[in-house]
């Protein structure tokens, strides 16, 4: 009960950033700019770094460790057949993703709700949720390969075990973030435990489940990735490819599938968190 | 908000029509306590011994220091608590209930929310729209309708709170120290309001409080709390007829009174 309460901690590590709630980090003068500047002279420097790192550092014949941020763009992100290659494996990896995110949801959902309902339902289910996230996905690789095939059902199914457990958390502790005053609003009129979750407690908990996404949005995209390496029937996703450059020390290519596939999970994010703002604006921070 | 704070008690004077409650009603109480002990599972002793009603015509306010359990009186009536000892007799009729907070819910309209217990209540959406225009036109909100809690004023969520609990059109009415987040000037005016109500339609009011001058400004009676354990340590009947205005405060006998139940509370804060 207790630990269920909590918020839960995937939710802080990864949301430390949250732009939802930037009072308290604003800078003192126009911190719009300041949002954009600052990540921007963070990137100057990395790619300055970087570009040192791989010329002066790097012997030349070892520089395919690291080769420049120019060679990178040109070699793979700006080569016609590559990024063909690559746009295509992005699309299958992103349907993997995609589908096992919105099976991720509704599973998640779910069972935030069913954990909600009941002290024992949630008793006994919680404990197999955390199981669920310690299990390392490897060790279960060969079993779903048994069990679902070697393409893109395994896949899916990979990406909604690593994605779940936030959308369950997150779901629950919504739902149980509803202030006592409005239960005693509904008890007062009546309400019927449908209508209590359906007016009450779902849209209260619409903020946590959406954080929950945005969290299972990355870890979706991670997952239908680390899958392809396993799952390598059917179309072939940007891990596949990813190995594939690997082998053939195509750094540039291999950084090129690299920065597409954080694009993916980056546009993931980027929709879950306008609707975080949308519902924040909406409800604004006070009212009660 | 200026435009929207004017009007309450002349709406209430033009739209509503007062069902005046039977003679029978008004003998047998609305709200009896009998004898009532509350104390929690965690050991804390809220309520001892408490024992009066309420009948319909009568408006009761509950003061008190903190602590001494007022607001736990109204749960019980609510039946959110039930009593250790004791019972908590009502007449069974429609409660209304304005809470310490407005608790709106922050993503629904202003309409969406005045709603609600028609909703709940399975009431027809034609019917229940037109009662809760009607609500919100009564607590003077009348062009809100589409607004949303956050975009409104402390006072503005306390009116549409008090309009969505008009919907049930309460016989038992309760208000959980409702006022006691806003300005001076904005609480004067909605007990003034409030005391508009209770004069066209004299439901059974319990007001919870711990201002001696509200109390006395809106209600028939006071009831002091002693600290707790909460045992009645006085009643004091106010004698002012309905309806009240702004300007009773002011009066002599507003100040005496006053005097007296600030006196008594005193005592029994000690």
């Amino acid at each position: 009960m207790k630990a269920a309460l909590r918020a839960p901690d995937t939710a802080t590590s990864l949301d430390v950033s949250d732009p939802g709630r930037p009072k308290r980090l604003r800078l003192r003068q126009s911190p719009s700019r300041a949002r954009v500047v600052a990540p921007c002279l963070v990137l100057a420097g990395v790619l300055a770094a970087w570009s040192f790192a791989s010329h002066v550092l790097l012997d030349p014949d070892r520089r395919f460790l690291l080769p420049a941020p120019e060679s990178v763009l040109a070699q793979g992100l700006l080569r016609g057949a590559d990024l063909q290659e690559m746009l295509g494996a992005l699309v299958s990896t992103s349907e993997v993703a995609l589908v096992g995110l919105v099976l991720s949801i509704v599973v998640g959902v779910s069972l935030g709700i069913l954990m909600s309902q009941a002290r024992w339902l949630e008793y006994s289910i919680y404990p197999y949720a955390i199981v669920l996230q310690t299990i390392p996905i490897l060790a279960v690789v060969p079993l779903l390969g048994y069990w679902f095939g070697f393409d893109f059902q395994s896949r899916v199914v990979v990406c909604v075990l690593v994605s779940l457990f936030p959308l369950v958390t997150n779901t629950l502790y919504g739902l149980k973030s509803v202030e006592p005053a409005h239960h005693d609003l509904f008890t007062l009129l009546g309400a019927s435990r449908w209508q209590r979750l359906l007016h009450l407690q779902l849209p209260a908990a619409l903020p946590a489940i959406v954080t929950g996404c945005k969290i299972a949005a990355g870890l979706a995209v991670i997952g239908s990735i680390v899958a392809d390496f396993f799952f390598r029937q059917g179309e072939p996703g940007i891990g596949r490819l990813i190995d594939i450059y690997r082998q053939r020390l195509a750094t540039e290519q291999l950084m090129t599938a690299l920065f597409l596939s954080s694009l993916l999970g980056l546009a993931l994010f980027g929709v879950f968190e306008v609707l975080a703002r949308a519902i924040d604006r909406r409800r604004g921070a006070r009212a009660t | 908000m200026r435009a929207s704070e004017s009007s309450m008690r002349q709406e209430i004077s033009a739209s509503a029509s007062a069902p005046s409650p039977g003679l029978d009603r008004l003998a047998e109480p609305a709200v009896r306590f009998g004898g009532v002990s509350l104390t929690f599972p965690n050991g804390t002793h809220a309520l001892e011994s408490i024992s009066f009603s309420v009948r319909h015509g009568e408006f009761v306010a509950l003061l008190g220091p903190s602590g001494s359990g007022k607001s736990t009186l109204l749960r019980l009536v609510a039946g959110f608590e039930a009593p250790s000892s004791g019972v908590v007799q009502t007449s069974g009729e429609s409660l209304g209930y304005v809470f310490q907070d407005a608790t709106l819910l922050p993503w629904r309209s202003v309409l969406a929310n005045v709603e609600l217990p028609g909703q709940l209540a399975g009431v027809a959406p034609e019917q229940r729209r037109a009662r809760a225009l009607a609500a919100i036109a009564r607590v003077g909100l009348a062009g809100f309708e589409q607004h949303l809690p956050a975009q409104l004023s402390g006072g503005m969520r306390m009116r549409t709170s008090i309009a969505r609990m008009l919907t049930v059109q309460p016989r038992i009415f309760l208000f959980d120290e409702p006022f006691g987040a806003l300005d001076d000037l904005t609480r004067e005016k909605l007990n003034e309001e409030i005391a508009g109500m209770f004069a066209i339609e004299p439901f059974a009011g319990l007001f919870v409080t711990h201002s001696v001058r509200e109390s006395v400004f809106l209600s028939t009676r006071v009831i002091v709390l002693s600290p707790r354990p909460g045992r009645i340590a006085a009643e004091i009947e106010i004698p002012f007829p309905y309806p009240r205005g702004s300007e009773l405060p002011y009066s002599k006998e507003f100040t005496e009174v006053t005097a007296e139940v600030a006196r008594r509370l005193r005592e029994v804060s000690r």
